[in-house]
């Protein structure tokens, strides 16, 4: 009689029973579905993204060019020996009888003739007396599909010309200095240059950045005053970098001009451009990345378990052994991870460079910290802006460069933090 | 303190060691004398006067909240580390007041070393967890022997001779607060605080780690704070029974020997807690 109304029941004491609990439980868990299927569905349009990202940039790294050379190098060739066979002294009557009398001395005033190599000369011939010339050039996706109708077109509109698959992404581009044609420019000298700025980056902001995160949680007090500090550090994470090009430019290009530009160590150098060199490009992304750089060390101190401290108290340690030996001990793979972030962003950052004075055009490697310099992302801004269609080309294929150096030094970072991590 | 306000000071000491009965201590290593302790207008401990005898276990028991650890943390000037916190009253340490202002915290803690409830060792190897305190404190002698010493007199170096590179993480909890034991001897200190030391342990270790403390005590003064009545019962010469008033302030409410204190008890609230009527 008893157990027949427990079974009638719907609810016990305002618990739902039986039939009524099962359904409550399946509203329960299609709810946890449908978020589940929310947050799948925010995954993939993130993929997404990311993969069109990556399909407009290979679409123009990759893909069918029309090249017509100025000679052919087939008639070149000496007694039927081809161009690419002939020694040295061979190719120096060819280069004189193409190219400008004027062209050869300058060229010998640069490095006389005796002195150059077979291969230098070879290449002189390639640049200055076949001048190939991509007059199109076609994406990866139509050159995959529709390869008979580039042909065609190629045939008609540019009959001297030959078509080739073309890899703008290639050994010599990585080599390459500087040039105004397309087909021979490469990212030598931008590769040069955004290394030299990271690292003067890094040599600023890690210490700075990390020695005013350790102030901050354990030496300042928690008064009215550090709050405000604490707080403002905050929001200078979030202030465009424009405004910090600004700043760079006020301060290291401009006000600190004898320090940035070398004088003031005896550097005289032609090619220095007063104020405008790789230490004032690595001083202001170091104050760009100063408060990302802070925060996170601070998050990583405050994430030292305070019974470490209190075990390093306890056996009589001064404070700064307590935060040298254990606080900045626990905290280094957070400190580390912080960096990462830190310096992936400075990589990439383009706009304080214009700002501080990256140059157009530079012809020699930087070589240490009072040179001239542009960066990877400032030369992809300056080739988009270019009319010709092959800077687009090239311009992609300078991104894969850069997306490539980032993981390459984003992965050696974290495979040295959890080297370090394992070893605590 | 003025140099007269600490004469007075010492002539207190005097009086009160002469002034001693047979159950009171007569050879006292450290005493509080009027302690209070505030964080910020909370009024955490009032009036403790207590004087601990040398080479003898003292217990301190005492509901939640009852300020017994907090007393603990002023033995060694722990409470320095807490902002808030705010320290009156003296604790003589063999005559000298640790709150006098020429005193320096980092010696006293050198000399008056701590055990916590939870085992805190460093994520560093078994070694360097001994010999890191003596290496700060400026150690000169042989580290290796110091270590192996310290570890036997802990009673862990048969478990971990052979692994004494090894991450001290990787030990058990009991071992983990025998290692502690270890770092805290390897200092060289004349009093070990023990704040619940056995409390995240099972009671296995924890049967361990009273052993040990046995042992100790016939070279170390300790203090222990403990919740386990029996442990209290079982290990400790002395007994302290504090507890707190309405407006949640605790004070000490008897202290005297542990037999004296779990047969006789002379006040109504002790008999009622550690008969389990409270707490």
């Amino acid at each position: 009689m008893a157990k027949q109304d427990m079974a009638k029941k719907r609810t016990v004491n305002g618990m739902p029973q039986g039939a009524d609990f099962k359904k409550s439980m399946e509203a329960r868990k299609r709810r946890g579905f449908i978020w589940a299927i929310l947050f799948q569905a925010s995954m993939i349009v993130g993929i997404v993204a990311l993969s069109a990202l990556l399909y407009n940039v290979m679409n123009q790294s990759f893909g069918y060019v029309a090249i017509e050379n100025s000679v052919e190098p087939e008639t070149l060739a000496i007694n039927g020996t081809p161009l690419e066979e002939l020694s040295k002294e061979q190719l120096i009557p060819i280069l004189e009888a193409h190219v400008s009398k004027g062209l050869m001395r300058r060229l010998e005033k640069d490095q006389p003739f005796a002195e150059r190599s077979r291969d230098n000369v070879y290449e002189l011939i390639l640049e200055r007396v076949v001048e190939p010339q991509t007059e199109a050039s076609w994406s990866l996706v139509d050159s995959l599909l529709h390869r008979s109708e580039i042909m065609q077109e190629a045939q008609t509109d540019y009959p001297n010309a030959h078509l080739k698959f073309r890899s703008w992404l290639n050994a010599s581009f990585v080599k390459n200095q500087q040039s105004s044609t397309p087909d021979l420019a490469g990212v030598r000298t931008a590769i040069f240059g955004s290394l030299w700025t990271i690292l003067i980056t890094l040599l600023f902001a890690l210490p700075v950045g990390v020695g005013a995160a350790v102030y901050l949680e354990e030496y300042a007090a928690d008064n009215m005053l550090n709050r405000l500090i604490k707080t403002n550090i905050d929001n200078l994470a979030g202030v465009p970098s424009i405004i910090y090009g600004m700043l760079g430019l006020a301060i290291f290009v401009r006000a600190l001009e004898p320090l940035t530009s070398g004088a003031l160590f005896g550097v005289v150098d032609d090619t220095t451009a007063n104020g405008r060199t790789i230490l004032s490009a690595g001083l202001t992304l170091g104050l760009l990345v100063l408060p990302l750089i802070i925060i996170n060390a601070q998050e990583a101190i405050r994430a030292v378990p305070s019974s470490l401290r209190e075990a390093g108290y306890g056996l009589g340690a001064t404070k700064w052994q307590v935060i040298w030996s254990h606080v900045l001990g626990s905290a280094l793979p957070g400190i580390l991870t912080g960096n990462i972030l830190a310096m992936s962003r400075a990589i990439g950052e383009t706009a304080p460079l214009v700002v501080v004075g990256a140059s157009a055009f530079v012809a020699l490697d930087p070589n240490g910290p009072f040179s001239k310099f542009t960066t990877l992302p400032v030369q992809i801004y300056q080739w988009t802006a270019r009319p010709q269609d092959q800077f687009r080309n090239i311009a992609a294929a300078a991104i894969l460069v850069l997306l490539i150096l980032l993981l390459t030094l984003n992965a050696s970072a974290v495979l040295l933090r959890n080297r370090y991590s394992q070893k605590l | 303190m003025t140099v007269a306000a600490q004469a007075v000071g010492e002539y207190l000491a005097d009086k009160a060691s002469v002034a001693t009965s047979s159950s009171t201590p007569h050879n006292v290593v450290i005493e509080a004398r009027d302690l209070n302790v505030h964080y910020g207008s909370f009024h955490a401990v009032r009036g403790v006067n207590l004087a601990v005898e040398r080479r003898k276990i003292t217990a301190m028991i005492g509901p939640s909240g009852c300020g017994k650890s907090t007393v603990l943390r002023c033995f060694n000037r722990m409470n320095d580390l807490v902002q808030i916190a705010r320290i009156d009253g003296q604790i003589y340490f063999q005559g000298q007041n640790i709150y006098a202002p020429e005193v320096d915290p980092v010696e006293v803690r050198r000399r008056i070393g701590m055990v916590f409830q939870k085992p805190n060792p460093f994520p560093k190897s078994i070694y360097e967890n001994i010999a890191w305190g003596a290496k700060i404190n400026g150690f000169k002698g042989n580290m290796d022997e110091l270590v192996e010493h310290s570890l036997k007199r802990a009673a862990l170096w048969d478990e971990v001779k052979d692994k004494l590179q090894q991450n001290a993480l990787g030990l058990s909890g009991g071992q983990q607060q025998r290692l502690c034991i270890a770092r805290t001897i390897a200092v060289q200190p004349e009093i070990i605080l023990m704040d619940e030391p056995c409390s995240a342990l099972d009671p296995i270790a924890t049967l361990r780690i009273e052993d040990l403390m046995q042992e100790l005590s016939e070279e170390y003064t300790i203090i222990i704070v403990t919740h386990n009545m029996q442990q209290a019962a079982r290990v400790s010469d002395y007994t302290a029974f504090f507890m707190v008033d309405e407006g949640r302030t605790g004070h000490l409410v008897e202290y005297n020997e542990t037999k004296q204190m779990f047969t006789k008890p002379a006040d109504q609230r002790t008999e009622d807690y550690i008969t389990g009527r409270f707490g």
